[in-house]
């Protein structure tokens, strides 16, 4: 391939024989199998920003001072308009991304009525790449647990107070630090950062080829950055309950 | 060497189907896994059974007609086509399941013989150029870099077999289609209907029930001529190019 970007050079193209049909171009493009896979690589590298960002602030709850530094970045996350505007942009985010991952995997379900008597196994493509449904759905159960847990708890739950240089704040790292002394949910923990770290070692590069981005020159970069994201951002996040339980 | 076979049967499109069971000896390294199906074959005629049925033309790799999913991947374990699969590929006393492309946009005729229509009609769609040949034109005529006429023809050896949509778990037919919006979006004489084709033909896929692409690459490691997943990625980019700035409104 030679061009990331070839764009193509005619302007005019031949529209009397385009297929008639009664959508906007914009409905039609963004419901094409090309167009609902866009959506996904999009919704999905968002989503990365935001497991950067969360992963940020978690790593606080590891300095040994009590929660302070984690408490005071909880409530700037809380608070502050701009992350504010920008949650609510990443709660339709995961909806769009789990609801479009539901029609695309009842879609791919649908093409191929009656199945095969004898599998393929893992000869021609990996286990992730086959099982982003599996391993989205196990990154679900999770985070339906998980923002019962926190979110709920700082948005609406009763939460017990911490005071830092006379200022009030929501002692979420207590909350936090009981959770991450239960066994369950740590066990919980981990076995979901390891459904995100196959979910993201498929994933990430996936986003790239859905979007066009697969030329020789980037490549590597690509499948460099997917890797260490999709294993180091995972291990920090499952390390964190880990340290703590065992503190 | 002696071969055990289980081979799907199934009388017409409406027939449930199922799996027979078959013996073959007398099966050398050398015959090709067609040829092992017709010493099978001759064996059903003489007791006066109904040959198995499947596809096949050229038998020389080319034509992409021999479709037969064999022991779980598509033109079994060499990735060619199965009248290039040789007998000695296999073991004496193996047991080889061979079942038909499995795709609703292909739907089973008889046995092992789909019907692959829908790839014509995805050709027809928008997998061609417009003009009048006219005489031919003087070798060099119209420049092409020869690294873009190298890739442009590894993406024309695309024979339409069909495995790339037998091989993907969601029966998807994007590795063929990109190889076809490929080749001719590279060349000088694909520009006109360029974007207007690149529409058509993934409306077309879309129409005839193929799945989309979760980029597991199955398609690239089963493609019996090497078509590459970066055609996928190009017909990602053609499309979304042509949706965004074509005259198509
Ligand atoms: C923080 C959480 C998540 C991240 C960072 C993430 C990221 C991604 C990325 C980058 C992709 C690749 C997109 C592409 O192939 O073009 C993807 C695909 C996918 N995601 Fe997620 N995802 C997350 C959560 C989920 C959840 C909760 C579900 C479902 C319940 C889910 C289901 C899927 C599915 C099914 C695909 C593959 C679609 C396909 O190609 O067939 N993901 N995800
Ligand atoms: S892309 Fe490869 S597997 Fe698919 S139809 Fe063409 S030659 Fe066959
Ligand atoms: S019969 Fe033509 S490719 Fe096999």
């Amino acid at each position: 391939m030679i061009l990331l970007w070839n764009v193509p050079l005619v302007a005019s193209d031949y529209y009397t024989f385009n297929q008639a049909n009664h959508m906007s171009w914009f409905t039609n493009a963004m419901s094409s199998s090309i167009g609902k896979k866009v959506l996904m690589a999009l919704t999905g590298l968002f989503l990365v920003t935001f497991l950067i960002v969360h992963l940020s602030g978690n790593l606080q709850l590891l300095l040994n001072d009590g929660g302070k530094a984690f408490n005071i970045y909880a409530k700037f996350m809380t608070t502050n308009p701009v992350i504010k505007a920008t949650s609510y942009l990443l709660y339709a985010t995961f909806i769009v991304h789990i609801v479009w991952a539901l029609i695309i995997t009842v879609g791919n379900k649908k093409a191929r009525p009656t199945g095969y008597a004898v599998q393929p196994g893992n000869v021609s493509s990996t286990w992730s790449s086959k099982n982003m449904g599996l391993l989205g759905t196990i990154i679900l159960v999770f985070l339906v647990i998980h923002l019962k847990q926190f979110w709920y708890e700082m948005h609406w739950g009763g939460i017990p107070t911490a005071n830092y240089d006379g200022m009030e704040y929501n002692d979420l790292y207590a909350v936090v630090n009981v959770a991450f002394h239960e066994l369950w949910y740590v066990v919980l923990y981990t076995i979901s950062m390891m459904a995100l770290m196959f979910h993201l070692n498929h994933g990430f590069k996936s986003a790239f080829q859905s979007l066009g981005a697969n030329h020789p020159k980037y490549n590597p970069l690509i499948k460099g950055v997917g890797f260490i994201i999709a294993i180091v951002i995972p291990a920090l996040f499952a390390a964190i309950p880990i340290i703590m339980y065992m503190k | 060497m002696k071969i055990k076979l289980k081979v799907w049967r199934q009388k017409n499109q409406q027939d449930k189907g199922g799996f027979k069971a078959y013996d073959v000896d007398d099966v050398s390294d050398d015959m090709s896994f067609l040829e092992m199906f017709d010493v099978l074959n001759e064996q059903l005629v003489k007791k006066n059974e109904d040959p198995i049925h499947f596809d096949h033309d050229c038998r020389e790799g080319i034509c992409g007609a021999c479709s037969m999913y064999i022991n779980g991947r598509p033109h079994g374990p060499e990735q060619t086509t199965t009248c290039q699969l040789h007998m000695r590929s296999f073991k004496d006393g193996d047991t080889i399941t061979v079942e038909p492309w499995r795709a609703k946009a292909f739907p089973v005729i008889k046995d092992l013989v789909v019907d692959r229509g829908a790839f014509d009609r995805i050709i027809q769609s928008g997998g061609y150029v417009s003009v009048n040949t006219g005489g031919v034109p003087d070798a060099n005529d119209i420049p092409i870099p020869k690294k873009i006429a190298d890739h442009a023809f590894d993406s024309a050896t695309c024979i339409g077999c069909g495995a790339c949509v037998a091989a993907c778990k969601n029966s998807s037919a994007m590795l063929f289609v990109s190889a076809k919006v490929s080749q001719l979006a590279m060349l000088p004489q694909g520009q006109v209907e360029r974007k207007t084709r690149a529409e058509n033909m993934v409306s077309q896929m879309d129409d005839e029930g193929f799945g989309s692409c979760s980029n597991t690459g199955a398609c690239e490691a089963e493609c019996p001529k090497g078509i590459s997943l970066e055609n996928i990625a190009r017909l990602n980019r053609e499309y979304l190019n042509a949706k965004v700035t074509s005259d198509n409104i």
